[in-house]
């Protein structure tokens, strides 16, 4: 069953899907036009609460629109799957590319993977599936908008055959049916509360054990190395070493190889299960590094990046592992994410000249000429349309 | 690696320009990645598209900032946006051009000062002969073909063919076919007057 409701970047997904159906290419799969995204989850949940493997897709005010039933499906531990066009958050409207959405709802309950492109993203929902379905935990397949759902690159594409090897077909844990009545969603006062979420917990940390042999499994049926948890890249002798999810790792992978012709001890850690964190994977990965620079598509705004704090609290577990970590906030509503500007962040960081907390790339002198140069100058309301007004003030190349 | 750059506005084929464009070269044998730039998804608003071409994989995803190849598929661009920054030194502009307006800015050097190479083509002609419609995108990728030698015609003509309904894939690759016999005459021409003069 596929119940969806369309928005940018992931349209075509939808659009594609339902055109499956309709030839009866899917059958016996059925797609719902839902009225929102808070529709479209919640027939998920009906839906997989009756027995059918049950899969959609969003992105940013949609993931919102859908977040009390997030929750429900990770607190009926239903099986869904979905594919998040990750997205910024309005306001200011935005309709390109960063991590916000997905990180937003990371205490969901739901299992987060993060694409580097698109086999991966490609890969990973067949895995997806087996992590679901096992573990009974819905798992979101995150990659960037436009910069992966509008790419066109090679990939390869399992065949029927090879998926179904992998996948079997869907054993569903608990079924409402009529005939063999049972619950599901019924109400947990405080005598149980706990310990249903202590087990959902337990159940998501056991993806870290299953989901690289899960992976392995199917890297071997389709003959492509498998994705991991995390993964590091030229890591021997690092002394930096640059984290980051998503779409940005292959630029950032090509400015690695150049800094590392240049002699510079550089290296990069590509993460891929968000949720569940795998604090004891990174602290191998990081174990030989001086410090470590986190690019970040998303913020916690008045505190700090995202997955900085849970990198730090994973690094000082005893026995703490002695690294010192930054954020580097980049790619926000859609920036691109240029080598120059990497080239320039390797080069700083390798100085050491890496400053605890910042943003890549930030405009300083838009904010002036919009009178933002100074904290004093900061006049209430919104910022959105001053800086608008002052965007193009001289003829620029783009 | 072939770093191709697109400009043309909403409705005029950009986007899917260079996804043809990746599509023909991926199945040349060769790696490539196409993905667009939107300001706002509008009818007429400026699109960019961009196209990477290499014999070994492509990790980068910045947009192309140092194109070998800039193909304008809409001339009102040339005066307004910076439509060839960046481009490299031995470089090409393709530009979409009626002929009236060709013939009378001569070789169409002027068009794009810091381009070594500059070819113009009548791609909207090309496409409303043939199929009945000004969307100059096929025909703009048939004269691609005849400009960097890099994706051959019948590449694009596959890509075509798999993109579109039969009626309207032969139409465009018509167009394209079109576009690219254009460039090679037009090439063939130039050289026959350069051995003339010499």
């Amino acid at each position: 069953m596929v119940p969806a409701y369309p928005i940018s970047p992931q349209t075509h997904i939808v659009e594609a899907l339902s055109a499956l159906v309709r030839r009866g290419e899917l059958a016996p799969c059925e797609y719902i036009n839902a009225e929102s995204e808070f529709g479209a989850m919640s027939l998920c949940i009906g839906a997989s609460a009756a027995g059918s493997r049950t899969y959609t897709a969003t992105s940013s005010q949609g993931l919102l629109f859908m977040a009390e039933a997030l929750y429900n499906a990770a607190g009926l531990g239903l099986p869904v799957v979905m594919t998040v066009a990750n997205r910024a958050l309005g306001a200011p409207i935005n309709i390109w590319n960063d991590q916000s959405d997905s990180l937003s709802q990371r205490d969901s309950g739901w299992i987060q993977l993060y694409a580097r492109d698109n086999q991966a993203a490609c890969d990973l929902h067949p895995i997806a599936f087996r992590l679901a379905e096992e573990l009974s935990v819905p798992v979101m397949v995150c990659m960037d908008g436009f910069v992966l759902t509008h790419a066109v690159e090679r990939i390869a594409v399992p065949d029927q055959e090879v998926v179904d090897a992998f996948l079997p077909a869907y054993r569903p844990q608990q079924i409402l049916d009529p005939d063999v009545p049972m619950s599901i969603g019924a109400m947990v006062g405080p005598e149980a509360f706990t310990e249903v979420r202590f087990l959902a917990d337990g159940r998501m940390r056991r993806a870290l054990l299953r989901m690289p042999e899960l992976a392995e499994r199917y890297a071997k049926l389709v003959g492509r190395p498998a994705e991991h948890l995390a993964r590091g890249y030229r890591l021997d002798g690092a002394r930096t070493v640059f984290l980051a999810m998503g779409s940005v790792l292959g630029t950032l992978e090509d400015v690695i190889d150049e800094a590392r012709a240049d002699g510079l001890a550089v290296g990069a850690v590509e993460l891929t299960c968000f949720r569940p964190f795998p604090a004891q994977r990174l602290r191998t990965l990081l174990a030989g590094a001086e410090q470590v620079i986190v690019l970040e598509r998303a913020f916690s705004a008045g505190a700090a990046g995202i997955i900085t704090p849970e990198l730090i609290a994973a690094l000082a577990d005893p026995p703490a592992v002695p690294v010192r970590c930054s954020t580097v906030v980049a790619g926000l509503g859609g920036r691109p994410i240029t080598k120059k500007a990497l080239r320039m962040l390797v080069r700083d960081a390798a100085a050491s000249r890496a400053a605890r907390f910042s943003f890549l790339g930030l405009d300083r002198d838009l904010l002036s000429r919009a009178g933002y140069g100074r904290a004093s100058d900061d006049a209430p309301g919104s910022t959105a349309e001053r800086l608008l007004a002052r965007l193009h003030t001289r003829e620029e190349p783009r | 690696m072939y770093q191709i750059r697109l400009h043309g506005r909403g409705g005029q084929g950009v986007v899917t320009a260079a996804e043809l464009v990746a599509w023909a070269a991926i199945a040349d044998g060769r790696y490539a990645l196409a993905f667009p730039s939107f300001g706002s998804e509008r009818t007429g608003a400026p699109v960019e598209a961009y196209c990477r071409i290499d014999d070994k994989p492509i990790r980068s995803r910045e947009p192309v900032t140092e194109p070998d190849l800039v193909v304008v598929l809409d001339p009102t661009l040339l005066g307004q946006r910076f439509v060839f920054n960046g481009i490299k030194s031995d470089g090409t502009a393709l530009i979409n051009l009626p002929v009236a307006a060709s013939s009378a800015t001569g070789t169409g050097t002027g068009l794009a000062p810091r381009a070594a190479h500059v070819r113009t083509v009548p791609a909207t002609e090309f496409a409303r002969q043939r199929t009945g419609r000004p969307l100059p995108n096929a025909a703009m990728l048939g004269a691609g073909a005849a400009a960097n030698g890099i994706v051959p015609l019948a590449a694009v003509r596959d890509a075509i063919a798999a993109r579109f309904p039969r009626t309207i894939a032969e139409a465009n690759a018509a167009a394209a076919t079109d576009a690219f016999e254009y460039l090679r005459f037009a090439a063939h021409a130039a050289s026959e007057v350069h051995r003339v003069h010499t």
